[in-house]
């Protein structure tokens, strides 16, 4: 290609006459009219190539080089913005906000132009609330780079300071920051998310594709400075984040965590949990841990706090297992209601090992041996089942494997294969040892047994109930409801359990906590029940881990917390009494026993008598 | 014979012409359209962002605790216990 060279002259015409020569001197019409004819002729040939020269040039910026000159261009002043979205809102299951998210600004510099105003930086570092000499150190190193936070996630007044002060190259951007109302109450069911407003842990993490919207893109001119003139065109549509409504209600969760927390309190144990599962859908309206955490603090807290213990955290689930070894004996058709077992002496020796209950129940039928939670009687009970059935029964009750509640981090618990058991291990998993859940497969398997043989996995999205299997005959599922009504009783082991005006079935169970080499002496106290007892909509596990106080027993530890939380949490739910002795419109009624007064039988909780033998 | 391809190149001219300034005018009308659509999305933004502000401090307003404390000691007020309570059946 040729091109016309900016500052190249046109050639000057050769025609131009020389002094001196024949020419001059003898000038004629003809000559005269001939060296016209060239002079003009040669001006045109120099127009020609000029005009052609400018074409060519022309050619080559508009035809052949224009995409690459095209995009130099846009690449000085066209930018594609990303228009940021918001994370979606969780709310509980009556849309009560609990994780919103709403806009902060970050500070962001252009390194080497602040650097400019290199006196002012004083100021700015006074602002932002840093220190001057480690901003400009900061800034210094990065001086290569166009893009540097400042600070992020400042309320728009604090950037709006900023801002004001007037220096080059700094500018905002808006970022979301997710704030929860109800703080610690549900910081472990909802989990955190990270600075970029993703999620990280909880249900922020499980459901964050959901949450997560997808930021859209435009195209806009913008200054040298980096301002935006004008907005061009839209390249891709902003999709905000969807909104997740859960299954928690904010009122029962508030409810549960006063009580378990007050109950923490109370023993000086060291962690605890609470789960209240809603019967037929399998919803999870509470989920609550202590200790708890601030969410709306980033940092700080201890990392033990995090855990949501109610799925990560397993215990041997201890008495509270006996409710699914009697519908193991009822199953195996062994064994009725009315079948009495002898648990006289109050001991039993299996494979050398002495199974102890902590006082003589004598002959007991098998509402008895749950109302007084006999590990005799349970132990008696496994005697006359195949390793095979047992294993079925905790297995099928969702013991060993995930829920499917689709919580991150989930533990599935420790159930070994029956082939491996020998004959201790099934009498000490009839009572509860030797295997492991969480809280949330124990209000699992006590809703399923509520639900009338029905398991639903525990869902935490309002109306999607999980999926429902049959696993219990409704008549053994509803009879050994019975029983349980009888734990709840003041001659049970959880009168504190009790509800006015409802009938409640449960179980307690104390178990020794496993360290490596066998069991010491600090407990896990249990309680699991379900209300109303006539036709169960609620299921509550509550589990205490290590009380320090005088008693450690489930029946006075964990029960108080179920008979706390449900009156409230029946009311909020409009759930109808189902015990109607307590009366009618305008008829005066006896005031209910003082429940404190009321004897409590202990329970059985050791493993063996010989405590540190391993299992 | 001469007359009729003038004549079609001039309508041709015409409405080349024609289509020129009507896209310009589509462009600007684009234009003028993309930067009210902007204008209307940053305020309907500014409206969630009041819209997420407000509910946020109502959450805060009615957190179950501080509910809780006012009703108990500013309000005395308690829960009914069962002796309160009557069962009216329908």
């Amino acid at each position: 290609m040729i091109g016309l060279r900016p500052g190249a002259r046109p050639p000057l015409p050769e025609a131009a006459p020389a002094p001196g020569r024949g020419a001059t001197r003898m000038p004629s019409q003809a000559l005269r009219a001939a060296t016209l004819r060239r002079r003009v002729q040669m001006l045109a040939l120099v127009l020609v190539l000029g005009a052609g020269a400018l074409v060519a040039r022309a050619f080559d910026l508009q035809v052949v080089r224009k995409s690459f000159y095209q995009e130099q261009g846009e690449a000085r002043f066209l930018r594609e913005l990303v228009i940021p979205v918001s994370r979606g809102t969780i709310t509980d299951r009556n849309g009560e906000p609990l994780a919103v998210s709403t806009p902060v600004e970050s500070i962001w510099a252009h390194p080497a132009e602040l650097l400019t105003a290199r006196t002012r930086l004083p100021d700015l570092a006074r602002v932002l609330g840093t220190d001057a000499k480690d901003l400009e150190s900061r800034l210094e190193e990065r001086v290569g780079r166009e893009f540097y936070f400042l600070k992020r996630h400042l309320s728009p007044d604090q950037a709006a300071e900023v801002l004001a002060l007037g220096l080059p190259g700094i500018n905002t951007l808006r970022e979301y920051r997710r704030f929860y109302p109800s703080g610690e109450i549900t910081a472990h069911v909802l989990g955190t998310t990270n600075t970029d407003d993703r999620g990280h842990e909880g249900l922020e993490l499980a459901f964050d594709d959901w949450l997560t919207g997808k930021p859209g893109a435009k195209r806009v001119i913008k200054d040298r400075l980096g301002h935006v003139v004008e907005d061009v065109e839209l390249v891709r549509e902003s999709q905000p984040g969807r909104d997740l409504r859960l299954s928690i209600d904010r009122r029962v969760q508030y409810l549960a965590y006063r009580e378990l927390k007050a109950a923490m309190a109370e023993n000086g144990a060291s962690s605890g949990s609470m789960v209240i599962l809603d019967v037929p859908t399998g919803e999870v309206l509470a989920m609550v841990n202590w200790p708890s955490y601030n969410p709306n603090a980033r940092a700080g807290g201890e990392i033990s706090a995090r855990r949501n213990r109610a799925v990560t955290d397993l215990i041997e689930p201890g008495s509270v297992a006996k409710a699914f070894t009697v519908a193991a004996a009822l199953e195996s058709g062994k064994f009725k209601a009315e079948t009495l077992i002898d648990t006289n002496p109050g001991t039993f020796e299996v494979a050398g090992h002495l199974v102890r209950d902590v006082r003589n129940h004598g002959v007991v039928d098998l509402t008895g041996l749950l109302q007084e939670s006999s590990n005799v009687g349970a132990a008696k009970l496994a005697l006359q089942l195949s390793n095979e059935h047992l294993y079925d029964i905790f297995h099928r009750f969702g013991f060993g494997q995930t829920t499917g509640s689709g919580f991150p981090g989930e533990a599935a618990g420790v159930l070994a294969p029956p082939k491996s058991w020998g004959i201790l291990a099934k009498v000490t998993a009839s009572y509860g040892y030797g295997f492991s859940g969480t809280p949330l497969q124990i209000a699992q398997a006590y809703a399923a047994v509520a639900n009338g043989g029905r398991l639903r996995a525990p869902t935490f999205v309002a109306g999607a109930p999980g999926r429902d299997n049959a696993l219990l005959d409704p008549g053994i599922a509803r009879a050994v409801l019975g029983m349980l009504e009888s734990v709840v009783t003041a001659h049970g082991t959880a009168p504190k359990a009790a509800v006015a005006n409802y009938r409640v079935a449960g179980k307690t169970g104390t178990s020794r906590k496993a360290v490596a080499g066998g069991y010491q002496s600090r407990y896990v106290s249990v309680f699991a029940g379900a209300v109303p007892a006539s036709q169960p909509r609620l299921v509550g596990v509550v589990v205490i881990d290590d009380p320090r106080g005088k008693v450690y027993y489930g029946g006075l530890v964990a029960a108080p917390v179920f008979g706390k939380v449900m009156p409230g949490a029946l009311r909020l739910l409009n759930v109808a009494p189902d015990r109607l002795e307590v009366q009618y419109a305008g008829v005066p009624q006896p005031e209910p026993p003082a429940l404190d007064d009321m004897p409590v039988e202990a329970e059985s909780v050791e493993p063996f008598a010989d405590a540190g033998a391993t299992p | 014979m001469k007359a009729r391809p003038v004549l079609v190149l001039g309508v041709l001219a015409l409405l080349a012409t024609g289509s020129a300034i009507a896209e310009v005018y589509a462009r600007h009308q684009g234009r003028q359209l993309f930067m009210e659509l902007t204008r209307v999305e940053a305020e309907r933004d500014e409206l969630n962002v009041e819209y997420g502000r407000l509910k946020l401090e109502q959450a805060t307003w009615a957190e179950a605790n501080r509910v809780e404390q006012i009703a108990r000691n500013d309000l005395g007020m308690g829960f009914p216990t069962a002796r309160d309570s009557v069962v009216v059946h329908r």
